[in-house]
């Protein structure tokens, strides 16, 4: 449950924003959220629309996910798989040799406001 | 209706923590303070091992200690016992501790004249290992009742952790932990970590232990 902390932080960032481009409203926010964050998108949005609303800038304001697949690269073989079916060790040639790509993003995208 | 703006921002959620942490951290250098984020499981054994490190080393250096817990303020008092400077944090039903709270605790603890901070943070293999809390050092604890194979379960936990330290050694035969499995599934997570065995309760690995905190302390100092 760090989604709360989680949703605390981005309304600080948000608000700076906000300030910074004198937006006296923000809409919508967009997320791009990677498959293995290990922020789970429900409770964000429960406490996104909590803590949202308690804010007078992002009052009402949708927040919209977008999930990131995460693609993990074989070190040993050079070759990318899908991180979830497979985890660390590669498919292809059996080596734990292996990075993560992409899937562990939480990142704002963009905001959407007046 | 005004013009709606979008603004593109690409910053990751918990950007603004990470910049609060960096700074918080560039302060207890200049202040030679080090600042240690201990975490693990409930009942690991978190309070133990650190009333057994004071009574080792609190003749040579100045400790303080910051309990972090949901609510209570029972292991403020056990630490202060064995000769520390202590303050309880609540976070009030959070389940981490961000820089924001690390820093109010250590204003309220005083770091002044301290070596050694250590910030016991919030009993839980998840979330603790999510926020940076301006920490100089990640030092995570698994008790040997918890099984060898948490590496594969936490991973973030042992991959953003300096120092893994199995704690409650003494007993690892009655749980069928294998220590060579577990060093195995953390070097899988994370090449770098220390593994450092030990009980608090015989002492063994001890010195091992106090030996990396007067080093890490040496090392910050400098």
């Amino acid at each position: 449950m760090h989604e709360l902390g989680i949703v605390f932080h981005m309304i600080e960032t948000l608000e700076s924003v906000g300030h910074a481009n004198e937006l006296a409203h923000i809409s919508r926010v967009t997320l791009n959220l990677g498959e293995v964050s290990g922020v789970l998108p429900d409770y964000l949005l429960d406490c996104w629309r909590w803590a949202a609303d308690r804010s007078e800038l992002l009052s009402g304001a949708e927040l919209d996910i977008v999930q990131v697949d995460a693609v993990t690269v074989c070190n040993a073989c050079g070759r990318t798989y899908p991180t979830v079916a497979h985890g660390k060790i590669c498919p292809h040639c059996g080596s734990p040799d292996t990075v993560l790509l992409r899937g562990n993003e939480a990142e704002i995208d963009t905001v959407e406001g007046w | 209706m005004e013009r709606i703006k979008v603004i593109e921002v690409k910053e990751d959620v918990l950007a603004n923590n990470d910049r609060a942490a960096a700074a918080l951290r560039e302060r207890l250098h200049d202040e030679k303070c080090l600042l240690i984020n201990l975490m693990s499981s409930p009942g690991s054994g978190k309070t133990t091992l650190l009333s057994a490190t004071l009574d080792a080393l609190a003749d040579e250096l100045s400790i303080g200690v910051m309990e972090a817990d949901v609510d209570s303020d029972v292991d403020a008092y056990t630490v202060r016992d064995h000769g520390a400077r202590a303050v309880q944090l609540h976070t009030g039903g959070m389940c981490h501790l961000d820089a924001a709270m690390c820093e109010q605790g250590l204003r309220e603890l005083g770091t002044q004249g301290l070596d050694l901070v250590f910030l016991e943070n919030v009993g839980n293999l998840i979330c603790p290992a999510e926020f940076d809390t301006g920490a100089a050092k990640k030092v995570m604890i698994l008790s040997t009742p918890e099984g060898h194979d948490k590496p594969l379960k936490y991973p973030l936990m042992f991959e953003v952790s300096d120092l893994v330290i199995v704690s409650k050694i003494d007993v690892a035969p009655y749980f069928d932990f294998d220590l060579a499995r577990f060093e195995e599934n953390v070097r899988l997570r994370n090449p770098r970590a220390q593994i450092l065995p030990l009980s608090a309760k015989t002492g063994e690995g001890m010195d091992a232990w106090t030996s990396w905190l007067r080093e890490a302390v040496r090392a910050w100092q400098a």
